[in-house]
């Protein structure tokens, strides 16, 4: 490798990490990422959805060359039992006729791959197949990586490392891993014909449906189902909260081998074939989780920095990432401007952060992460919804009973006071 | 219901195991609590524990997802890291 000092080295080659050699490259700057893949996205998975805003707003008009799979017009949650499902259906085609409001399924070896491809056109430098081992200081600055025996200078650099993000841990910048901030998410990707998801769901052309599942998919624990539509499969999984594993009855993987056989749920896969199946963390923590946000001499963005929110009916990462990777991206390119690296100069991302979508949602539902861990929310609420399904539908021949008890006996079965409080703290949770 | 069989799905996916350098060690003989989490919630199922009641770990097969290393750092796992580049999972999706 060369004794070149790159501006910048950012250190992963997700959403995250490309965007920002993007911004960096279109404005100029000498960058360089390097990635532990073969290629830009090996490494990665996502649910997935991608919310359009963030990427829409640094490459106009993205979803027209990317490979994205489907665009969300269809939102769906259920709430589970063992045999049951009480499901909401939203039809939702005015956001997705609006570019910077549309959301769209994505899978990230070929949607990172060409985001790779995108930086590089405008100037970018990748190197992949290469792990960086370690960060080099001086004096307490960060002032490159190493990688087996070489060593690469830079300016500032960008650790885009991921939800494990070690290089973060290993200068303090990111604290130990509390499980009860962490899920795992798992996912099989199941093959099927566009025809065949497109009569199932209910979509047509390159329309998609979102679905999530709360209660039985994480038996009871903190998580939920997923399932979204791709072009010519469908990306089905669930998440479950790492706080609590030690109670866990089954293992994840038999939680979603039991989600899969859900009568709800076999009809949609029947028929497909397995294409992959994958893991990997969401950083659920919130607020509570994020990093040290800016060091001497080093950013942290995505993943990397816990930058997730999971309100139970929407879940966002990448299109976070994809914004705090831009502003850093702009933090570096002013850095670079005025010749000024220093950690004052570097600590102006985080008041771009403050500012932009990223913190102002994080601070917003800050309250939200310690809601997830009320076990009503995975265990009751879905019985309740069942039981007064079950109650509403279903002709005994016997006498009938008013409306108001039949609710009013449901809800003793939660306690009312319980039912209360959960309002209450959920209102102010949102 | 019917007993999953992870080795089948892991089958499916392509993988390039470094057999020289294992990049997850376990301590020698591990507490068994500990281990237990590791058994319920490894989405790759490479804690196993057998009719016989021992343990098995293996980290071919390892998605590098990092549970394993956020429930049982500093405690039953001697070393966690990613495995050296090119190596390990390679999600052909994602």
């Amino acid at each position: 490798m060369s004794d070149e000092k790159f501006d910048a080295i950012i250190v992963g080659a997700g959403v995250a990490g490309c965007v920002a050699a993007y911004v960096m490259a279109k404005a100029g700057l000498d960058v360089l990422v390097i990635e532990r893949g073969d290629t830009a996205g090996s490494k990665n998975m996502t649910g997935g959805r991608l919310y359009a805003h963030s990427l829409e707003s640094i490459i106009p008009g993205f979803a027209q060359s990317a490979p994205v799979e489907r665009k969300i017009t269809k939102e769906k949650i259920s709430f589970l039992t063992a045999d049951s499902a009480v499901t909401l259906d939203y039809q939702a085609q005015r956001a997705a006729e609006i570019p910077a409001q549309a959301s769209w399924t994505v899978l990230r070896h070929g949607f990172d791959s060409w985001l790779m491809e995108q930086a590089e056109a405008v100037g970018a430098q990748f190197i992949t197949g290469v792990r960086v081992d370690a960060l080099i200081q001086q004096n307490g600055r960060v002032t490159g990586v190493q990688a087996g025996e070489d060593v690469l200078d830079a300016s500032v650099v960008v650790l885009a490392d991921g939800v494990n993000s070690l290089l973060g841990r290993s200068i303090g910048l990111v604290q130990k891993s509390d499980p009860h901030h962490y899920a795992v998410g798992v996912k099989e990707l199941i093959s099927l014909p566009a025809k065949t998801i497109q009569d199932r769901f209910g979509v047509s052309g390159d329309e998609g449906a979102a679905w999530l599942f709360a209660g039985s998919p994480s038996d009871g624990l903190m998580g939920g189902g997923f399932l979204y539509t791709n072009r010519e499969s469908i990306s089905l999984g669930l998440v479950c909260g790492l706080g609590g594993i030690e109670n866990a009855r089954k293992s994840v993987p038999q939680m979603l081998e039991d989600f899969k056989q859900h009568p709800a749920v076999r009809p949609l896969i029947e028929g497909g074939t397995l294409l992959e199946y994958s893991a990997h963390l969401v950083p659920e923590g919130g607020i509570a989780m994020l990093p040290k946000l800016t060091g001497d001499g080093v950013l942290i963005v995505g993943d990397a920095a816990g930058m997730c929110l999971n309100l139970g009916f929407t879940v966002r990462g990448m299109d976070l990432a994809i914004t705090a990777a831009s502003l850093a991206a702009e933090t570096i390119i002013a850095a670079k401007e005025s010749n000024d690296f220093s950690y004052s100069q570097l600590q102006k991302y985080q008041q771009k952060l403050e500012q932009s979508c990223v913190m102002q949602d994080m601070r917003h539902y800050r309250k939200l992460p310690a809601l997830m861990e009320n076990p009503r929310i995975f265990q009751q609420y879905p019985q309740l919804a069942a039981d007064i399904m079950a109650d509403l539908f279903t002709i005994k021949g016997a006498k009938p009973t008013p409306l108001w008890s039949t609710l009013l006996k449901r809800g003793r079965q939660v306690g009312l006071i319980n039912l209360v409080k959960d309002c209450i703290s959920g209102g102010r949770a949102l | 219901m019917s007993t999953v069989n992870v080795d089948v799905k892991l089958g499916v996916n392509k993988f390039r195991v470094d057999e020289s350098n294992p990049h997850i060690i376990l301590v020698e003989n591990p507490d068994r609590a500990q281990f237990r989490k590791l058994i319920n919630a490894c989405p790759a199922g490479l804690y196993r524990e057998d009719d016989g009641g021992n343990i098995h770990f293996d980290y071919a097969g390892c998605l590098e997802c990092g549970t394993c290393r956020v429930l049982c750092e500093g405690t039953i796992l001697e070393k966690w890291e990613y495995p050296q580049g090119t190596f390990g999972i390679e999600f052909r999706f994602g």
